[in-house]
């Protein structure tokens, strides 16, 4: 029996995909020009799929800071943090976080992704439940089959149906109910105080990812809970150094008086080695100033709703009404053409991300378009008008009830 | 409530979502005979804990492949509430 024969039917997806000169999931940067552009098969390409939504990686001061640790301490810690991996610099991050979270406990971790893995799987155990939103990004659900409590799934957004579960779950239960601020594929945020509400009702203990919400949402940029005044509802947040930070790493921060005991018991914060010093001055430079740019977040809604103007004047179909992140995503009709749309907008110098099942909730193909504070004007034009070619060059219409 | 009154309440609501109308026996299975995509099992999970009033936990779902097996799911869960 070859091991390899289960993946057949993705080698025959990915055989069946109708590009003719560049795969949508083999793409190489060849140069990174700034936050904004790059070189992608030797064309100067606007960037409209990153998670580079402060626009920070190439901020001159987390740069420098990089570079010193770079120099001062090494290339790497070569351990874990609980035992040569925590330097001076992680416990400096870690207050940084706790600080701009107003909590008094954090955690570093070497990905957002070991974050939600680890708390999910550490916190619920045997005889506890998770309650999670149907369309959770692969972490959650990571962090659930990796522990042993009982999961429970509701509706996407659907706060009536996570309520109507959590009233047959045993009262004296331990609950976990796991919710993400904005989802990374249609952009859209959830019913953050209405959900917080009612998981408090049924004493649950809140976890709220804000891996894709840091930075532009709220006063000081901490997220869909300080936008929505409902920070006093969560118990432990989320999140991430990849996208608004602009570098990698995750993060937890919480409440609880014992949350320090995770860092001995939760297996992926434990067994893997810290974030090299680098990345982790380069994170804290980044944080500080987030937390005192409201003139980028302004530039950043600014640009989110330029683009989503412009696509849902050019008469695309929008997962969302307005632009309620800077994540807007187009929808189209099936894998076959959003890979022929995928197509002639980067060969026109536009790249955004394909998004097809299985990443992609309720069966939906998307081009998910992310935007930046660094996008000019005439860079959030330019995507609209790839749009638009690419649309004339498939013979999209069916998708444009206007046009 | 009896397996057999499960069984056919069970029965009923896969009515609902099986578009080809399957003749629904206690063998048939939700994702070879009923050709079910995972939005439809999704939705059809949650039916199910309505109608009972009752949680199927997500860790279940992937030994749950026939009516049968459903059926007696819910029986053993309903007798633990």
């Amino acid at each position: 029996m070859d091991l390899f024969s289960k993946f057949d039917p993705i080698l025959e997806q990915r055989n069946a995909l109708p590009f003719e000169e560049v795969d949508p999931f083999t793409v190489v940067m060849e140069k990174i020009l700034s936050e904004t552009e790059a070189v992608i098969g030797g064309r100067n390409t606007v960037l409209a799929g990153t998670n580079n939504y402060m626009g920070m990686t190439f901020n001159e001061e987390a740069i420098e800071a990089g570079i010193e640790a770079l120099k001062e301490f090494g290339t790497g810690t070569t351990g874990s943090r609980v035992l040569n991996g925590t330097y001076t610099s992680h416990k400096h991050l870690e207050q940084v976080l706790a600080d701009f979270y107003d909590m008094p406990h954090c955690m570093v971790f070497s990905t957002g992704y070991q974050a939600n893995l680890g708390l999910i799987s550490t916190l619920a155990g045997k005889n506890d439940f998770v309650i999670i939103d149907a369309d959770s990004h692969a972490s959650i659900y990571d962090g659930c089959a990796l522990g042993n409590a009982s999961i429970v799934r509701f509706k996407h957004n659907d706060v009536e149906q996570m309520e109507r579960r959590l009233r047959r779950l045993p009262e004296d239960a331990g609950k976990l109910v796991v919710v993400e601020g904005i989802y990374s594929m249609l952009g859209d945020t959830a019913p953050l105080k209405e959900m917080l509400e009612v998981a408090k009702k049924y004493g649950c203990t809140t976890l709220v990812d804000e891996a894709h919400s840091m930075g532009f949402m709220g006063e000081h940029g901490r997220g869909l809970a300080e936008e929505l005044g409902v920070e006093h509802l969560v118990d432990i947040i989320i999140g991430t150094f990849s996208k608004s930070v602009g570098t990698i790493g995750g993060f937890a921060v919480g409440k609880h008086p014992k949350f320090d005991v995770l860092r001995f018991a939760c297996r992926p914060y434990v067994f893997t080695a810290s974030l090299p010093p680098s990345v982790v001055a380069g994170a804290a430079a980044s944080i500080k100033q987030i937390s005192d740019s409201s003139d980028r977040r302004a530039q950043l809604w600014d640009n989110a709703n330029r683009l989503h103007a412009g696509l849902k004047q050019a008469g695309f179909l929008l997962a969302t009404e307005t632009a309620e992140s800077p994540i807007i995503a187009v929808k189209l009709p099936d894998r076959s053409s959003a890979t022929r749309f995928w197509e002639q907008l980067i060969l026109s110098g536009v790249y955004v991300n394909m998004a097809v099942p299985p990443a992609t909730p309720v069966g939906m193909n998307l081009m998910r378009v992310s935007i930046t504070a660094k996008h000019s004007s005439a860079q959030i034009d330019r995507i609209v008008d790839g749009f638009k070619l690419a649309a004339d060059k498939i013979g999209l219409d069916s998708y444009i009830p206007v046009k | 409530m009896t397996n057999e009154e499960i069984y056919a309440r069970v029965s009923e609501l896969i009515k609902d979502v099986d578009t080809k109308s399957s003749t629904i026996t206690p063998e048939t299975t939700f994702q070879h005979d009923l050709e079910l995509d995972s939005l439809t099992v999704m939705d059809f999970v949650a039916e199910l804990e309505d109608e009972f009033d009752i949680i199927i936990p997500l860790n279940l779902l992937p030994e749950l492949e026939t009516v049968q097996q459903v059926t007696d799911a819910v029986e053993k869960i309903m007798s633990k509430n």
